[in-house]
């Protein structure tokens, strides 16, 4: 037990957690809205990464950028860019495969799903190939708060200390994600369009009926899901530096097991499950499991839809007829 | 008669003699249910046009254009492999597109029952167990996770049920992998034993050695090829009459409302089981049969790739209908192995001028269509789903079932606007 | 008409039923006589297709119990716990005493087998669980643990049910949909079907006769081979009443059956149920609002208004009670 690795890891599970906050909220958004599982989703965020990666290219930058007030602008341009561009992407996607299908059996819509998560993993694989390509990470991963806690004695245990490296890019994601996390959660509550979108996803007819413009409301929740998704992917490069086609994949589902976790279509709950399962994550590797981390989120997803399939703060609905 | 008991007080004779006389002609019941859905499937059709088809493609294959693409033994070779797929979506068919479960994570039994045969018959595994009875033996321990994989879905509503399948799809694979002392984790297990003739040994023909001991061996395609077609002729007509009968009836009415089946005395339970082991056995079925046949089982072989394609080939096919299926995954099979490499041959041969659009060079010479594959099924599904949601070779139930459902949802729609 | 000496097909005991803080049933005791036709009405809201679908099995009551010829077959759970117990203690027993013979024996091979014993023990215990054949839920039974009884439990014990917002498998056709209600009842096994047995194509052949003959019986002629939501309106509500009658019932659930009908199907539907009641001698429990089916049918109606019971009796008398009167004109009718 070593009290500086649990905060570094603790750190490390936040950031992750950050992402994975910001992917579920998109899962548990559109799930609330039109009850489908956007199984593209997770290859929305992957697209973020490699949108992220063509812009740095395309405007010339190479690595970190020192100079605070371009790093800002920079970062700003970068956010701003992937998001709307990803937006849109979700926007796309929605109007050409979910919405002939609104009315159609469940199983339609799914399938379909799927079909354009396959279409998006291998658009990216051939225009960039299965290898992993490098992001130049425009905050400098040297900056950083150095520090060593204390190491004290428990009980007559010995408690050691090592030291914690608090990088800028650690704290930037987190304040950036619970920022917009929180931007959302007022969004939805207090906005007129955040009422259309909570009506219609508790009743679309009678919302409709309301006067709410069912096919906005949908390809809005499509564009903020989706550019959430985005950030996520920008987040990704600034702090792992690398991209692959292949990490939506993974990540969309450890996202949906948090969405789930938390409460499908409950947007505190979705940011609170990718929290919850980048801890479980991040400590199980820790403690030598990492080939199974996999495995264990799986399971937790098996776990709860079994047990308790509203998750941690949905609500338990009666059995209805 | 409860199942249990029948196999408990097992009298082979009269099973066996019963079982032959349903292929004659004669077997349809003195009155005969008519009607254009309930039509009973005749074994003897199935046996019959199996055996043509089988016989015919070695055939077609000498015909230009395709004698052009390939040679006999490799397309026969390809057949083999295509019939792996056959098996995987009819039995895939059985749990999608009857009983209405959407299963992500089938590559799971089809890995089970590869691993099955690879403990039954390996130099990892110290077992030399023949190939004919493990086929059996792979089946029903592919069936009984069917049953352990199915347990925690039956609650569960569709698109839930296809991610707890999916997840189970990853977790087994990944089990696979890490378990180093029981499955010699990545790298697999190789060296496995190939199926034998029956009844012949070194020697020649002989009736005390009824797996025989003379080896398919590796260089000759055909007798894999027959013994696939003749699993899978076996499997269809076990299938279509399971489609016939209470079972099948039950396995719709599941799909179509539960409650209300429930409220006519099916056990939604046992019924939905039923219907993931035996799309289980199937896939153990192809998982021993293709694991002998290349003599190696790895877990790289089974991730959700594998799984995506068998539901692309079930959706494209035609949901629910068994020759359909097949036809479909055939189709889509040789497709991939044959089609997208001819494409490549066609348009290097062809010379087009490459397209320049702003920072987008497609030059057709040059595209490795195979790389694309999956780009394809992705366009195929989503297509598919927007134009002809009952795949290409539906069963009339289907085609009727989601073409009115379309008119009568758009119907609706325009008098809510309105 | 009914037989007031025989003991009652039915019978609820203090049955209440609360979805949180609503309470839908309020301590109902009501009882469906042999050989009657018995209907419950109510206004809106007043519980009635909760206590329908309460004795369909579809939810678990609060309190209070329900009796089915006799027997007691449906009722809050009882000694719920001890069935998890159930499950765990054969397998540890088994584990155990085998793990004692084989460490008689020695070796450490041994122990990884044991614990894959063990393990499939359980395994297969949890499944038997999930499947619950007869022979598991009457242990359960002798062992004093209670459960409800599921929908299709109760169809099997005899109660037959059609829906109010009709519940047929639409895109299968009218016949296949009384072969569906037959399942129950039927004996052929999957394994059976595989082989084709003679016993189970002689089966297949009778049932669809049957079939054939119970949509004759209840007016659906030359229509065999439609699919349900083709049908008519009408037709559809027959078509769920033959469905019903298909499971060999010992007593008919009907909910709203005459909904949406005009006067002369709904007429010649009350024909029918004279016919089930007489021909079958099949009793009915019937949910209406139409009085003139009510009045026109029934030997027996109970009353309900916010879940409770207000009255019970034949048709004259409930016509003439106040209370009756009170619950669907208001205060000022009386």
């Amino acid at each position: 037990m070593d009290v500086g690795i649990v905060i570094q890891q603790t750190l490390n599970a936040l950031t992750i957690g950050a992402m994975y906050a910001l992917i579920a909220l998109g899962y548990t958004m559109v799930y609330g809205i039109i009850e489908l599982i956007n199984f593209a989703h997770g290859d929305v965020f992957m697209v973020g990464s490699f949108v992220t990666l063509w812009l740095l290219t395309t405007i010339g930058v190479q690595g970190a950028v020192n100079d605070p007030v371009q790093l800002v602008i920079l970062l700003i341009v970068m956010f701003a860019f992937v998001m709307i561009v990803m937006g849109l992407v979700g926007v796309l996607i929605e109007r050409v495969a979910y919405r002939p299908l609104r009315n159609a059996p469940r199983l339609a819509p799914l399938i379909t799903a799927i079909g354009v998560s396959f279409i998006l993993q291998n658009l990216i694989q051939a225009t960039y190939s299965t290898a992993n390509f490098n992001i130049p990470q425009v905050i400098n991963t040297d900056a950083r708060v150095s520090f060593t806690p204390p190491s004290f004695n428990l009980a007559g245990v010995a408690v050691t200390s090592s030291k914690v490296d608090a990088t800028a890019i650690h704290i930037f994601i987190i304040v950036l994600a619970l920022a917009l996390i929180v931007g959302l959660q007022l969004f939805v509550r207090r906005t007129r369009l955040g009422r259309a979108m909570r009506s219609t996803a508790i009743d679309r007819e009678a919302a409709q009926l309301m006067g709410v413009d069912i096919n906005t409301t949908i390809a809005l929740t499509f564009f903020i899901g989706s550019a959430l998704a985005g950030a996520a992917g920008v987040a990704w490069s600034l702090n792992y530096g690398l991209t692959k086609f292949d990490i939506g994949f993974q990540a969309g589902l450890k996202s949906f097991t948090a969405a789930v976790l938390g409460g499908i279509g409950n947007t505190t709950g979705a940011a609170l499950g990718g929290f919850l399962i980048a801890f479980i994550e991040v400590f199980s590797s820790q403690l030598g499991y990492s080939r199974w981390s996999e495995a264990i989120v799986f399971s937790i997803l098996v776990l709860v839809l079994v047990f308790r399939p509203t998750g941690i703060l949905g609500q338990q609905l009666a059995e209805r007829a | 008669m409860n199942p249990l008991r029948a196999l408990l007080f097992w009298r082979p004779g009269s099973y066996l003699r019963q079982g032959v006389a349903t292929l004659r002609l004669r077997s349809r019941p003195v009155t005969a249910p008519t009607g254009r859905f309930f039509g009973a499937h005749q074994s003897l059709s199935v046996i019959v046009g199996m055996a043509i088809v089988t016989a015919l493609l070695p055939f077609i294959v000498l015909l230009p254009p395709f004698s052009g693409f390939n040679n006999q033994t490799s397309f026969v070779d390809g057949f083999s492999q295509a019939g792996v797929w056959v098996l995987l979506a009819v039995g895939l068919n059985v749990v999608v597109g009857l009983a209405g479960l959407l299963d992500l994570g089938y590559a799971a039994f089809f890995a089970i029952g590869a691993y099955t045969y690879a403990y039954g018959s390996s130099p990892f595994s110290h077992n030399a167990i023949p190939f004919w009875p493990m086929l059996l033996v792979g089946a029903a321990v592919a069936a009984i996770f069917g049953l352990l994989l199915g347990a925690p879905t039956l609650r569960l509503r569709g698109d839930y049920l296809a991610i707890v399948t999916l997840g189970f799809g990853e977790i087994v694979p990944v089990v696979f992998n890490n378990s180093d002392t029981y499955t010699n984790g990545t790298n697999g297990i190789t060296a496995l034993g190939q199926p034998t003739v029956p009844f012949y040994t070194a020697q020649g023909f002989d009736l005390t050695s009824p797996f025989g001991s003379l080896s398919f061996g590796f260089g000759n395609p055909v007798p894999y090829y027959i013994t696939v077609a003749a699993i899978i002729a076996i499997t269809m007509c076990l299938l279509y009459r399971l489609q016939d009968s209470r079972i099948g009836r039950a396995w719709m009415a599941v799909r179509e409302d539960e409650l209300a089946a429930a409220s006519m005395g099916i056990n939604t339970v046992t019924t939905k089981l039923l219907a993931f082991a035996i799309g289980a056995s199937t896939s153990g079925l192809a998982g021993v049969y293709l694991s002998s046949k290349l003599a190696i089982v790895s877990p790289s072989q089974f991730g959700f790739t594998v799984s995506f394609t068998v539901l692309a080939m079930v959706v494209l096919g035609g949901m629910g209908n068994i020759w359909g299926v097949a036809a479909g995954a055939f189709v889509i099979y040789e497709i991939q192995s044959q089609g997208l490499k001819q494409l490549n041959v066609f348009f290097q041969g062809v010379n087009l001028p490459a397209l320049h659009l702003g920072f987008v060079n497609i030059d057709l010479a040059t595209i490795n269509f195979l790389d694309y594959q999956y780009l394809l099924y992705g366009l195929a599904l989503v297509g598919m789903m927007l134009l002809r949601p009952e795949g290409l070779f539906p069963s009339r139930r289907r085609r009727a079932e989601l073409h009115d459902v379309d008119d009568a949802g758009a119907a609706n729609q325009e008098i809510v606007q309105a | 008409m009914s037989d007031q000496t025989a003991p009652p097909v039915l019978r609820t005991v203090a049955l209440t039923k609360a979805f949180g803080g609503l309470v839908a049933v309020r301590s109902v005791d009501f009882e469906v006589r042999q050989g009657s036709i018995t209907s419950l009405i109510g206004p809106n809201g007043a519980g009635k297709t909760t206590l329908f679908n309460i004795i369909a099995g579809l939810y678990e009551p609060t309190s209070g119990q329900v009796e089915f010829l006799g027997q007691r077959v449906i009722a809050s759970p009882e000694r719920g716990w001890l069935e998890p117990i159930l499950w765990i203690l054969p397998a540890f027993l088994a584990w155990g005493l085998t793990y004692l013979a084989a460490a008689a024996g020695g070796g450490t091979q041994e122990i990884q087998i044991l614990i894959l014993m063990g393990l499939g023990l359980l395994i297969t215990t949890l499944i038997t669980a999930v499947i619950r054949p007869a022979w598991y839920t009457r242990l359960l039974v002798r062992l004093g643990i209670f459960k409800s009884a599921r929908p299709n439990d109760m169809v099997i014990a005899g109660i037959g049910r059609t829906f109010q917002n009709i519940r047929l498998f639409a895109n299968m056709s009218a016949l296949e949909n009384v072969l569906v209600g037959m399942h129950g009842k039927l004996k052929a096994s999957p394994l059976d079907a595989v082989l084709r047995t003679r016993q189970q194509v002689r089966e297949e052949a009778a049932s669809a006769d049957e079939a054939r003959r119970l949509l004759r019986y209840v007016g659906l002629t030359g229509r065999d081979d439609e699919l349900a939501r083709n049908l008519p309106y009408g037709g559809q509500r027959r078509l769920e009443i033959a469905r019903a009658l298909a499971t060999k019932p010992k007593l008919l659930l009907l909910d709203e059956p005459t909904a949406g009908m005009n006067p002369s199907e709904t007429a010649s539907m009350m024909a029918l149920f004279g016919r089930i009641r007489t021909e079958l001698s099949l009793p009915i429990l019937l949910i209406e609002h139409d009085m003139r089916v009510v009045m026109g049918v029934s030997d027996s109606i109970t009353v309900l208004d916010h879940g409770e019971k207000i009255a019970e009796g034949t048709p004259a008398e409930v016509r003439a009670n106040s209370r009756v009167i009170e619950a669907y004109l208001g205060k000022g009718a009386v």
